[in-house]
């Protein structure tokens, strides 16, 4: 079986080197990211998926190498071209969801206001409901509604399937599944299990110690070791 | 959902062998239109891009035919059907010959056994579907 692709580079990460005092978090990381599919960018926790996510979008600065997204270097040329989804909760405690998507709405260009809303009602949430009051998994799947009402080519999500109900990230991967059209938007999730959620990537890439391990089209290697990506994935961390 | 994945095996390919099971039993008949790749992956839940790569591989074996703007169709040749509903029986039989042997059945015992339960099926439900 033959599985031939056309892979287009959206981002790509050129000897990236970084640490923390004398932590290594990202050392010699090589890699791309195709354009138009879903990428999960594995690795247990400390391997540099949020290092690496931050520098791509600007928020962290590389010691050595560098990374090209779309073409450009990373920085605030990037904030209307890229959604990124952070790992925190970032919201004022005190709004309401309707208060946030309008402060979203004033912070970005491409903010879709009407998509907002109907996200918001796909994940089975009120738009009148105060932050305090929500759950975890409510405030995940919220996070996902502000990222995904943005009309960018690239969006950048960190870990938004971490430590959520099995609903909240059934909600999500399925509000992913359909928002994403064929050879459209890109999308780069990190994760560090892919048991739920294995089925809906079309490339992944595995990170340890801060260095690319595997990468590949997920079918691909199903096909030339015999493993689900979740099996792949624990013989690789072994 | 739909599809009893089997992650250790390409999603893609499995996507294949769905479609062409429903080619075969002719839920999806010569000529008609595929449904489009997102409803697709919506209802095997399964991400779009790996539906189109199901749907690429099947145009490349002549099995669908894209039409631009219009979408995906089912080859309109019977006899390429009635091939791949021949081909996916003839593998049906080879895996069971196969699994009775490895159990000892010689093929009187077999050939004796499918009649059996031939009788059987006819008892109640004649089409045995």
């Amino acid at each position: 079986m033959e599985l031939k692709e056309t892979f287009k580079p959206i981002v790509k990460v050129n000897s990236v080197s970084k640490k923390y005092g004398r932590t290594i978090a990202l050392q010699d990381a090589e890699m791309e990211f195709p354009e138009g599919e879903l990428t999960a960018l594995i690795g247990p926790n400390g391997s540099g998926k949020s290092t690496l996510l931050k520098i791509l979008v600007g928020l962290t600065y590389a010691d050595s190498g560098n990374a090209e997204v779309l073409g450009l270097e990373p920085g605030i040329q990037l904030k209307d071209k890229v959604a990124f989804l952070p790992e925190i909760d970032h919201f004022y405690k005190w709004m309401k969801i309707e208060q946030i998507i309008d402060f979203h709405r004033s912070q970005f260009s491409n903010f879709n206001y009407d998509k907002a809303v109907e996200l918001t009602g796909e994940m089975n949430l009120k738009t009148d409901s105060k932050i305090t009051s929500l759950s975890k998994g409510m405030r995940g799947r919220l996070k996902l509604v502000l990222t995904l009402a943005r009309d960018v080519a690239l969006y950048i999500m960190d870990e938004p399937l971490s430590g959520l109900d099995p609903q909240s990230k059934g909600y999500i991967l399925e509000i992913l599944n359909s928002e994403f059209a064929v050879g459209g938007k890109s999308v780069i999730l990190s994760t560090h299990e892919v048991i739920e959620s294995e089925k809906f990537y079309d490339y992944v890439i595995m990170l340890e110690n801060g260095q690319v391990r595997l990468q590949g089209y997920a079918d691909a290697l199903r096909d030339e070791h015999n493993l689900s990506i979740q099996d792949l994935t624990r013989e690789v961390f072994a | 959902m739909a599809i009893n994945y089997d992650t250790t095996r390409p999603i893609y390919e499995q996507i294949i062998d769905y479609i062409l099971k429903k080619l075969a039993s002719g839920e999806f008949s010569a000529g008609s239109k595929l449904p489009s790749q997102r409803e697709m992956a919506k209802v095997l839940s399964v991400n779009p891009n790996t539906v189109q790569r199901a749907y690429r591989e099947m145009e490349i074996k002549d099995l669908v035919e894209t039409r631009r703007g219009l979408g995906t169709f089912v080859t309109e040749s019977e006899d390429k059907i009635e091939e791949i509903r021949v081909e996916m029986a003839e593998e049906l039989v080879e895996n069971f010959i196969e699994e009775a042997r490895a159990l000892g059945f010689t093929e009187k015992e077999i050939e004796k056994m499918l009649a059996e339960k031939f009788k059987e099926f006819e008892g109640g439900n004649t089409d045995g579907a």
